[in-house]
């Protein structure tokens, strides 16, 4: 598991029902391309996050495979809609198997 | 028949040169068209809707913001096509997205084009490409 991986996420705490409110997501993470070479001249190996999807009580907003040419602390801006209240699953899936999750609920009236 | 000093040179120069041009122009297009066919299908994606923002001068290519919007798309996909890997980023909208729009930050080896391919629900491919220049280079070279 990569070191220091915190996901921090910004969404409006309410909304208007059928409103689309813009998500900001970002989370600290290495990224490592495995282009690089550390001072020995070997290859450091490729260590990213390679998938991350935004979901709403279970239905889907987005989905992005990630590439090594996403910059380290990997940031996305999208919209979503909300048609009621509930919360938001943002999950992040690294090289290593291992999946950081963060969540957020938002008020609809 | 004995070389000079200037054949010698000469023929080094044009060896050298015969060895890179192929070789470049070969690694900025091989992988590419591979990559791009893989998802179009082998079809020549159109003009339409698309747009991809990004910056004319990128000062660092470690992290370029980039845009791209296409309205109606069910997938759009974003290449870098001077990067060692040039595919970037795919994205998939679901249900709940309120538009087909997503801005994300990314890393440019050179000055290079930079590409949004999408594919609308209708199972066609449109695409928008920026030439971004770039100062520092973003693979750690």
């Amino acid at each position: 598991m990569a070191e220091g991986v915190k996901p921090r996420v910004k969404v409006p705490k309410s909304a208007s029902a059928g409103e689309a409110v813009t998500i900001k997501t970002l989370i600290s993470h290495q990224m490592e391309s495995g282009q690089r070479k550390d001072s020995d001249g070997n290859v450091i190996p490729r260590s990213i996050i390679n998938r991350f999807t935004c979901d709403f009580n279970g239905q889907n907003v987005i989905d992005v495979v990630l590439a090594p040419a996403i910059s380290t602390n990997p940031y996305f801006e999208f919209d979503a809609t909300v048609p009621e209240s509930g919360e938001f699953t943002f999950t992040w899936y690294d090289d290593d198997g291992s999946t950081y999750t963060d969540t957020q609920s938002i008020e609809v009236s | 028949m004995e070389l000079t000093r200037r054949q010698t040179l000469i023929a080094g120069i044009g060896a050298a040169a015969a060895m890179v041009l192929p070789i470049r122009a070969f690694a900025q297009d091989a992988p590419m068209v591979g990559e791009l066919a893989e998802f179009t299908g082998g079809a020549e994606p159109g003009t339409g809707d698309i747009t991809l923002t990004a910056p004319e001068i990128a000062e660092n290519g470690n992290t370029v913001p980039i845009e791209v919007s296409a309205p109606g798309a069910a997938e759009i996909r974003v290449y870098a096509l001077g990067n060692p890997v040039p595919g970037v980023a795919a994205f998939t909208f679901g249900p709940l997205a309120a538009s087909q729009a997503a801005s994300t930050r990314i890393r440019l080896a050179t000055t290079q084009e930079v590409l949004a391919v999408a594919k609308l629900q209708d199972g066609s491919f449109i695409a928008d490409r920026k030439e971004v220049k770039v100062t520092i280079g973003g693979c750690g070279g």
